[in-house]
């Protein structure tokens, strides 16, 4: 076995698992699955292409590549600006598609099919915009650096490595240790208890799409950068991000990232060991086991 | 001074079949009341309306001399209204202290601090271990936490629904030790209760609903005897205020 499975499964398991750590946010406070997610993802690379083209035609300095990465101080910038524009496209979703469900008290498989079919509205208006065409943030070459005990990765690998430790670790410290974080946890546990509280209970729903989407532009971005910019491209990770989110326990965000990394070590080793072909079956063979063998995942509340 | 208002209030879970039928009452500053009534007549439903949980369909609620039919419950929280549901009433999955310390939010952030130890002190069972989850603490006290954090608020009214249902009795007997001394410290409560003795024994005042209509609203001894109360129940005795 090639241990090189190991750090492919690490680079893509950090994209899958801060993308279903929205999911699972989004699942634990709003109560449903939210299909749209996939596309935030989409949404996010593409409007942090947009403006990082546009950021590299006011400045060369902003576009050419900063040592030793393959890209400059324009992208890490345009990301924020796209991250902006992301959380903003979730909550304009929320006001005029899922706020109104949820104000009339709409059942949940309602919610969940008018997501879907946003789902598709938005994916066919990404296709609509730039086309199917797979587009890149950059076509710098690297070469990939040896690591020891015959692993090798890019420097752009390590920095998304590194980034996403980062935000999981500002995530987890924002939920367990400020008010903001209590009040989320509060929601997911009992909404109307919540106001009685005294909590503003839209308040935290804006919260989180707000780090919801923003993370998933994040993560868009990331898998822009390693792999290339699709309109498919958050459609096609929508089942490993239910697979790492139903894993990991719906509602537990160590279990979202924990998921996320173990469903991309799985198809990491997979396509090692029986075939690339195989890598999308993976997340569905691991979502199926989970719910037979641990319905509320590793992390999950029973009953939540 | 009047401190809760309720004035022909219409409530209930769907538009069609109002489940609180007009009710009307008010209650002053300081003042105890206990709402008696048999089970499914809606007492439940009328503070739940009262606290924006449940969707009012007529009527008007006043907190003091404000308008607050329909708001938001954290904006009656606002408001000077404290609420203890009669089930799920804490967050099992938070620990003591973050319960209190989210109901503290509401209070200026010098303040915080001071109530939350405030509140750990008056009840020692919270206070011997305020890291603990709240889903490990017993009937009892989880009455108490509840009780805690809406005390914690300093509230104008406080309204409790069956805070001692499913206690034992010796339980029972703290959780109205405690209600006395909120009550004694001169916050304005309401309480629904389905332990009829003891309730008419703190509160003076009683309500009875029957049906989603006030049946009586009198002095608590009044009802001691049992008998009188025995025919609201059953409906034997008509409305004093009839819809
Ligand atoms: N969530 C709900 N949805 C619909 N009907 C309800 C709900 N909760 C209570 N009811 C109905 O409202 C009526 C009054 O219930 P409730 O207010 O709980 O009475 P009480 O507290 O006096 O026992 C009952 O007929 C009950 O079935
Ligand atoms: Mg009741």
């Amino acid at each position: 076995m090639n241990p090189q499975a190991l750090i492919d499964g690490l680079i893509a398991g950090s994209t899958i698992g801060l993308g279903a750590i929205g999911l699972t946010l989004a699942y634990s406070i709003l109560r449903f699955a939210n299909f749209t997610h996939g596309d935030f993802l989409a949404w996010g690379a593409y409007l942090t292409l947009t403006l990082f083209g546009l950021l590299g035609g006011l400045s060369a300095g902003l576009g050419a590549p900063v040592h030793p990465f393959s890209f400059g101080w324009g992208l890490p910038l345009a990301m924020l600006g796209g991250a902006a524009l992301t959380v903003l496209l979730a909550l304009g979703l929320d006001r005029i598609l899922f706020g109104r469900l949820r104000a009339r008290g709409a059942d949940v498989i309602i919610i969940v099919m008018a997501s879907f079919g946003a789902s598709m509205a938005l994916r066919s208006l990404l296709e609509f915009i730039f086309t199917a065409k797979p587009v890149y943030f950059t076509n710098a070459l690297q070469i990939a650096q040896p690591l020891g005990l015959g692993m090798r990765a890019t420097p752009d690998q390590l920095l998304v490595i590194g980034l996403t430790a980062v935000l999981v670790a500002g995530l987890h410290l924002l939920l367990t240790r400020s008010a903001t974080g209590r009040a989320m946890r509060a929601v997911s546990e009992n909404p109307d208890l919540a106001g009685v509280y005294g909590i503003n209970v839209a308040q935290v729903i804006r919260m989180t799409w707000i780090i919801g989407a923003g993370l998933a532009c994040v993560a868009g971005v990331m898998a822009g950068l390693l792999v290339q910019i699709r309109p498919y491209m958050g459609f096609d990770l929508l089942l490993p991000l239910f697979a790492a989110t139903i894993l990991g326990g719906i509602g537990s965000i160590p279990g979202a990232m924990l998921g996320g990394l173990i469903i991309g070590l799985a198809e990491a080793f997979a396509v090692q060991i029986i075939g690339a072909e195989w890598r999308a079956a993976v997340s569905f063979i691991i979502l199926v086991l989970v719910l037979m063998l641990r319905p509320q995942g590793l992390f999950g509340q029973r009953g939540a | 001074m009047i401190a809760l208002s309720v004035n022909n209030l219409r409530a209930g879970y769907d538009p069609d079949l109002a489940i609180v039928k007009g009710v009307s009452f008010d209650v002053n500053k300081g003042e105890a009341l206990c709402i008696l009534g048999p089970n499914g007549a809606g007492k439940s439903t009328l503070i739940k309306a009262m606290a924006g949980l449940v969707p009012s369909f007529g009527g008007t609620v006043r907190l003091g001399p404000r308008d607050v039919t329909g708001l938001t419950p954290h904006l009656l929280v606002r408001s000077g209204l404290g609420f203890v549901p009669q089930t799920d009433n804490i967050f099992t999955r938070l620990t003591i202290r973050e319960n209190l310390q989210i109901a503290s939010q509401l209070v200026a952030r010098s303040e915080r601090q001071r109530r939350i130890d405030a509140m750990l002190a008056m009840f020692p069972d919270l206070g011997e271990r305020p890291g603990e989850l709240a889903g490990a603490l017993s009937g009892g006290q989880r009455q108490m936490l509840a009780a805690a954090r809406a005390l914690l608020t300093e509230p104008d009214v406080l309204i409790l629904d069956e805070p001692s249902a499913g206690l034992s009795p010796k339980l029972v007997g703290q959780v109205f030790d405690t209600l006395r001394r909120i009550s004694e410290a001169g916050v304005t409560l309401v309480l629904v209760e389905q332990n009829v003795r003891a309730a008419l024994a703190l509160t003076p005042r009683a309500l009875v609903l029957v049906d989603g209509h006030l049946a009586h609203d009198g002095p608590s001894n009044a009802l001691h005897d049992g008998a009188l109360l025995g025919e609201l129940f059953l409906g034997r005795r008509g409305a004093e205020q009839p819809a």
